[in-house]
């Protein structure tokens, strides 16, 4: 134990005497979050369209500026021809085309139905649907307020048969931020606690300080020991700063206990901080490391469900993914954070991280020879 | 010249005789585009929900065998009342419960109307948005369908939709051109952080220093090697994202090359002058990596497009060249366009290029004197 407590104030020693990793340690994620959090948003606002009208009538003109007066559209051009409405999506002026064709009122009088065509960009699938929803809304509106009218004269009235309420729970206005800081906060102690112990360890080998280290009686297990806990502290400090910033700076409510948050970040930091040290075992130089570092967090991070949904990926995916450390801390760190998910609600991830950990660490012991 | 060739000769010796570090930079963009297309995807796939029917009539019974037959949703949890919700929402395994007042059935057929209500999760609001949308509209047109028999109404206006430069709406068309972005900048510029600081560290830069080679000449000798390098990592790309994605490239492939051998040489150029502000490469790649990770990976429109963002991230973004890249790389590929449409975006590139160039020369003049 006592050696332990000697090689763990050596190690801090070492981290602290280097100024510049510990302002990127703390400073620059911390930057990151103030400035990235409130950044995203998914909210279709201010969609550009430009209307290619060969009606010129009065019906085209009201949809026009129906669509215009919505919160998620606004008019920036009108087209001349098709032609000219084609080249400024081509140009990525607008991002929807509208147009009417001629005889597009003389439809409707006539009842015969008229046909309005959309022509949505939709490279970002997700935004191309969503745009469509809210036209269409627009116009069925439209639509049903025209029809109404018209039953009004015959002594009718029409209207959906089907009302449908939505609400949003833990999240009720759908903030974005509730969504990212806990994305961003995870993605934050994954990197800089991969990046940290790897490269420690491999600096030690690169530098030779590591022989001397092979040379002393301190045990294998003891070495690993105090290579993870001033990675697992640190990360743990930066978690504690990323959820008061979180509170302070967002307002963003902390629904569960901070223990069950803490002992799922403890088991996953193990894991991680082991991952790390077994591949720096394979690492001759800090270069290799860190591609090896960089293509597993990449990994890690984009297959964790941060950002996309965890459900939309292929079976084979989701099942590789209960190797991932990330994947856990992000449900845990969202379920116990907005829900207030107590222990036993999220055993299972907690259970996957126990084993992610013990697994992890042990190779690292395992796979540290104290020869040259 | 010749002494610059032969520094470069020595560079291209080093990198080849870490062939390690070589398969990992070889192996890795081309494993990562691998994965991110065929894995990560922004749709609606078999989500969890729930259904608490209240009434279980025919109607009900039919409109939730409509939902999750439309393979979207599966079926994750039974609540049996409305009390149960919360337990269930917070075991994480569904994003949505839909509930069918009682007497759902008899109501519509007797008064003409009905409630449904959907609750959400909203600690996922992506997520919550799309099984919204996708619920609420197969509801509709099951009991559209269901009520034809009734009163029909025959809408004045229909509205027609056409999903221009990608009618499947997959999501290989965000992913693809936004990992290619995010994967050339990250590697280039720990790349050339990395190897420059090194010299200094091992204290070969003095021999450089001291060497009759100029400093323009020591940083091209640095950039030259590995800007060849990342071309052929960049055609590797091209060419997997051409067979195993069919992304297309409508336009010019000249302009296409052309771009990315622009990007590559600005994120060279970045980890060369990031390089010379720093010590060590612990530092080098700290300051590469965390710095440029996630701004990249959210400020670029890759995942979540920049115009939706607040007003002041149009500003913050725009000194950020992925973000012009992901414009040219998708306009190029797959809207076909040419220098004309782009070339403003080309300028921004550029010019971050020229200074992140400039800056490393005169910090390295900074260093001799």
């Amino acid at each position: 134990m006592r050696t332990l407590l000697y090689l763990l104030r050596k190690e801090f020693s070492q981290i602290v005497r280097n100024r510049l990793i510990v302002r990127a340690i703390f400073i620059l994620p911390l930057l990151q979050m103030l400035v990235l959090v409130p950044a995203v948003t998914f909210e279709i606002k201010d969609v550009r369209i430009t209307i290619s009208d060969g009606d010129l009538s009065q019906s085209s003109r009201q949809i026009a500026s129906m669509l215009d007066g919505s919160e998620f559209f606004t008019v920036t051009g009108y087209a001349a021809s098709a032609n000219e409405a084609a080249a400024s999506m081509s140009k990525g002026e607008c991002d929807v085309i509208v147009s009417f064709l001629p005889g597009f009122e003389k439809n409707i009088i006539t009842g015969t139905g008229s046909v309005m065509q959309v022509t949505v960009n939709a490279i970002n699938a997700v935004s191309a649907q969503l745009t469509w929803a809210y036209i269409n809304a627009i116009i069925r509106d439209y639509s049903m307020a025209m029809a109404d009218e018209a039953q009004v004269v015959a002594g009718q009235t029409f209207s959906p048969p089907v009302k449908i309420s939505t609400r949003y729970w833990y999240n009720s206005s759908l903030d974005y931020k509730y969504y990212m800081l806990p994305g961003v906060l995870v993605i934050l102690v994954t990197a800089i606690g991969f990046l940290l112990s790897g490269l420690n360890m491999v600096r030690e080998k690169e530098t030779g300080t590591i022989e001397q280290m092979n040379v002393t009686p301190v045990r294998k297990y003891q070495f690993i020991m105090s290579k993870m806990i001033p990675f697992l502290i640190i990360g743990l400090i930066e978690l504690s700063l990323g959820l008061i910033i979180g509170r302070i700076a967002f307002g963003i409510p902390f629904e569960g206990s901070l223990f069950t948050m803490f002992l799922g970040a403890t088991l996953f930091l193990a894991g991680l901080l082991g991952l790390a040290l077994f591949i720096s075992s394979f690492s001759d130089t800090q270069q290799q490391y860190m591609f090896i570092a960089f293509f597993f967090t990449m990994i890690f991070i984009l297959m964790s469900g941060i950002f996309t949904p965890a459900e939309s990926m292929p079976a084979w995916a989701q099942n590789l993914n209960i190797a991932n450390p990330v994947a856990h801390l992000m449900k845990i760190n969202r379920m116990v954070m907005l829900k207030g998910s107590d222990i036993s609600d999220i055993t299972p991830e907690l259970k996957a991280l126990t084993v992610i950990a013990l697994l992890f660490t042990l190779l690292a012991v395992l796979s540290y020879r104290k020869r040259a | 010249m010749k002494r610059f060739l032969g520094f470069v000769r020595k560079e291209f010796i080093h990198i080849f005789r870490d062939y390690r570090t070589l398969v990992i930079l070889f192996g890795i963009p081309a494993t990562q585009i691998i994965i991110f297309g065929y894995v990560v995807s922004n749709d609606l796939k078999s989500a969890g929900i729930a259904i608490l029917d209240q009434s279980r009539d025919e109607i009900t019974v039919a409109v939730s065998s409509a939902i999750t037959a439309s393979g979207f949703f599966h079926i994750a949890a039974e609540p049996r009342s409305e009390a149960e919700i919360d337990a269930v929402f917070r075991k994480g395994d569904i994003k949505a419960v839909i509930i069918f007042g009682n007497g759902f059935g008899k109501r519509l057929l007797t008064e003409g109307v009905a409630d449904v209500a959907i609750i959400a999760d909203g600690s996922e609001p992506n997520v919550a948005n799309l099984v919204n949308g996708y619920t609420t509209a197969i509801i509709n047109g099951y009991l559209t369908g269901l009520m034809q028999n009734g009163p029909g109404v025959k809408m004045p206006v229909v509205p027609e939709v056409k999903m221009l430069y990608n009618p499947e709406l997959r999501s290989h068309f965000m992913f693809v051109p936004g990992v290619i972005t995010l994967i050339l900048i990250l590697v280039c510029a720990l790349m050339t952080s990395v190897t420059i600081t090194r010299e200094k560290e091992s204290g070969t830069m003095e021999v450089l220093l001291v060497s009759p080679l100029r400093p323009v000449q020591i940083i091209l000798g640095k950039v030259a090697p590995y800007f060849i390098l990342s071309f052929v990592n960049v055609i590797v790309i091209l060419l997997l994202s051409y067979f195993v994605f069919r992304l297309p490239v409508k336009g010019s492939m000249v302009l296409l090359l052309a771009e990315c051998m622009l990007y590559i040489l600005m994120g060279l150029s970045l980890g060369i002058f990031i390089s010379t502000t720093v010590a060590t490469m612990q530092q080098a790649i700290f300051i590469s990596f965390l710095g440029l990770l996630l701004p990249s990976l959210l400020l670029s429109g890759f995942i979540f497009p920049i115009e939706y963002m607040p007003g002041i991230y149009d500003y913050i973004s725009f000194i950020l060249p992925p973000r012009w890249f992901v414009v040219i790389i998708k306009s190029i590929m797959i809207k076909g366009s040419g220098l004309g449409d782009i070339w403003r975006e080309t300028l921004f590139i550029l010019a971050a290029t020229i200074l992140f160039i400039g800056l490393s020369i005169r910090k390295f003049k900074n260093r001799l004197e």
